[in-house]
């Protein structure tokens, strides 16, 4: 099965039953074998007018009680970016998967990249922290997903699903397991009555529970800065204490959905970061260093967004450099300084996408960091 | 001004007891946002009323707006409410309603919000007779904005991005909703407001794509800029100028500078929604296998 296919297959897993997409070179396959398995199964695949109209109406499914996804590569991420902001503010569960093409604009179509990287962190305006997820094998796009789908019921926030154009179309043998041993989280609904309920009052974990329309609640849902009742709020004081609610409720977690596959860092003297595909061309490369003795270990970002800012400056305090190779012009390396800040070198191996990067260019940059 | 009315000791409780529509708005929002002469809020009187006689069931109805100022409607009806992004209601209530196919969803937003930066979204929804139904008050201008020309402007009128006179064509909204599909098409004015009201009834329970056009005053904009008086005197106007024409073809009823209104019920007709078409489709295709989506029916 191949990567595309596999995430489908994970968004069902995951209890996902509505779909809105618009296609989209190379993540169409996605929405096709939705909409092809959907009808049996029961939920509804509408192919919309546009990412932007996908990306809200996933949202209105989402009050509906479903979970939702839509899918997408880099022109039409550009579009959802409004409807980023829209999940972000009101708090909607959503799943966004975005394959990651060449670019700027329309670019490389068919091609490899991982250059939204950043545009999903700061691509729509104002504060908000998403939560993303780097997959580098159809398998992982399968369980992957189900992790992603859980992310946004527990957080509340838009969830970024970030595959590549390889990533994507590479096919390679998935275990699909009993559905009794896939782990799903459900939304946490509201157990307060009408009355007593207010939509945007935040429990413990600063995530408020929810209800849908039509439950009775009589609820009011808007993208303006609102109050807890969800009334518009126009002032600075109410802006700070959502915007900031909206933030902490990822940063004080941070620590927590940090997820990263470590590999031979125990005497480590160079750290490779990677993600995505490049993890899997890293890999090889950290493995042809270490024959030749170079002390080399491989940090993989499986959630990128939060970054493992505290685990990066860890290692800064003991390891000689930091080698970044991504299909990118150091999108991440930029992250990876900042958590480093300033302790040692950061050395980007940069590749503007529309294929992988050979493992020698990689080898290349540790050997030159180990002299 | 309450507290001023509170201390006449003796006079009696008026407005908060008896208002009819009390009920179908959240009380604890008002006062409202809007200017006075706006047409938005004698719009929301009709929508009430429309609610009233409807029948249904309050907690299985909701209202999804854009932004501007009848982008604030949503959030002063005591329904479930959803204020969304510029342009986009359309599509959010598009998800919405098929996602729980039992509720039944009204779009309510201004003619900026739904044709310029809505166009699409509005074109396809009608295309494809979703399950809506659309009320959208057209007051000629962006009025949440400052009075910019919009789709809707009339050829001649003066608006801040248009200082001498404005010299686009604008949109026939009617035309264009049944040109893309709409089952159902209707224009009336502020002024007509028991067929306004009406219209909404029966829009509420029409199934398919309902559009029904609101013509209302903006006096604080768009009638100041172009020196048509208050809103008193855009009522006289839709009075005296306004023909009712039901029936009449949607190609025959443009709308120009302070010139007649043609108003009425244009368009009634029955197709399939799309949901509809998606159960019949895949009960032919799958037969005993396809169990329909959204189970029992929207309230009609």
């Amino acid at each position: 099965m191949d990567g595309d296919h596999a995430a489908c297959e994970g968004a069902l897993a995951a209890g996902c039953r509505f779909v809105a997409g618009y296609p989209i070179t190379p993540s169409t396959e996605v929405v096709e074998r939705f909409a092809s398995r959907i009808p049996l199964i029961g939920g509804v695949f509408i192919q919309m007018e546009d990412e932007i109209a996908s990306s809200i109406a996933i949202q209105g499914a989402a009050w509906a009680g479903q979970k939702v996804m839509t899918v997408t590569s880099g022109p039409g991420l550009s579009l959802m970016m409004e409807h980023v902001g829209l999940a972000a503010i009101t708090e909607t569960p959503c799943v966004f998967v975005d394959v990651q093409r060449g670019g700027p604009s329309t670019g490389l179509p068919t091609l490899p990249g991982q250059a939204d990287m950043m545009q999903v962190k700061w691509g729509s305006h104002g504060d908000y922290e998403p939560i993303a997820l780097s997959p580098n094998s159809p398998q992982e796009c399968f369980d992957l997903m189900i992790k992603a789908f859980n992310l946004a019921e527990i957080y509340r926030v838009p969830v970024f699903f970030m595959m590549d154009e390889v990533v994507g179309h590479m096919t390679e043998r998935v275990v699909i397991p009993p559905a009794d041993q896939i782990e799903v989280s459900e939304r946490r609904w509201t157990k307060k009555l009408p009355g007593e309920y207010r939509v945007f009052e935040p429990a413990e974990d600063l995530v408020p529970d929810m209800v849908k329309a039509g439950d009775g609640y009589r609820i009011h849902v808007t993208g303006l800065t609102h109050d807890e009742r969800g009334y518009p709020a126009m002032n600075a004081v109410a802006h700070d204490r959502l915007v900031r609610r909206l933030n902490e409720k990822i940063r004080v977690n941070a620590d927590r959905l940090v997820d990263v596959r470590e590999e031979e860092l125990d005497d480590a003297e160079i750290v490779v970061v990677s993600f995505g595909i490049t993890s899997r061309v890293a890999h090889a490369a950290v493995e042809d260093a270490r024959r030749q003795g170079v002390k080399v270990g491989h940090l993989r970002l499986i959630i990128a967004w939060p970054f493992p800012r505290t685990r990066i400056g860890e290692l800064a305090q003991r390891v000689k450099a930091f080698v970044v190779p991504e299909l990118n012009l150091g999108q991440m390396a930029l992250e990876v300084e900042r958590a480093v800040a300033g302790r040692v070198p950061v050395i980007p191996v940069t590749h503007a996408g529309g294929t992988v990067h050979q493992p020698s260019e990689i080898l290349a940059r540790i050997m030159e960091v180990a002299r | 001004m309450s507290e001023d009315l509170h201390s006449l000791e003796g006079a009696p409780a008026f407005c908060e007891i008896d208002n009819p529509v009390m009920p179908y708005l959240r009380q604890d929002r008002l006062p409202h946002i809007w200017c006075p002469g706006c047409g938005i809020g004698t719009t929301v009187n009709c929508f009430a009323r429309a609610l009233t006689d409807s029948g249904l069931d309050l907690d299985k109805v909701a209202i999804v707006s854009g932004i501007g100022c009848t982008g604030r409607v949503a959030g002063y009806m005591n329904l479930d409410s959803f204020h969304t992004t510029h342009g986009r209601p359309i599509a959010f209530a598009t998800g919405l309603k098929l996602a729980n196919p039992e509720l039944k969803v009204v779009v309510y937003s201004g003619d900026g919000d739904l044709t310029a930066i809505g166009g699409n979204h509005f074109i396809h929804a009608a295309r494809r007779n979703m399950d809506l139904m659309v009320v959208c008050v057209n007051n000629f201008t962006y009025g949440m904005t400052g009075g910019q020309v919009a789709p809707t402007t009339p050829p001649g009128a003066t608006q801040t991005t248009t200082p001498y006179g404005n010299y686009e064509y604008p949109f026939n909204l009617a035309h264009l909703a049944d040109a893309c599909g709409a089952v159902y098409v209707a224009r009336w004015t502020v002024y007509h407001v028991k067929q306004l009201a009406k219209a909404m009834l029966e829009g509420l329970h029409k199934k398919g794509f309902v559009f029904i056009e609101a013509l209302a005053p903006c006096p604080t904009l768009y009638s100041r800029r172009n020196r048509l008086g208050d809103g008193v005197d855009q009522l006289k106007y839709y009075k005296e100028k306004s023909v009712v024409r039901s029936g009449a073809d949607t190609k025959d009823v443009p709308l120009g500078f302070q010139s007649e209104i043609v108003v009425g019920k244009f368009v009634d007709r029955e197709r399939p929604t799309w949901l509809d078409a998606m159960n019949t489709h895949y009960a032919g295709v799958f037969r005993e296998r396809y169990q329909p989506w959204g189970g029992g029916h929207a309230q009609d």
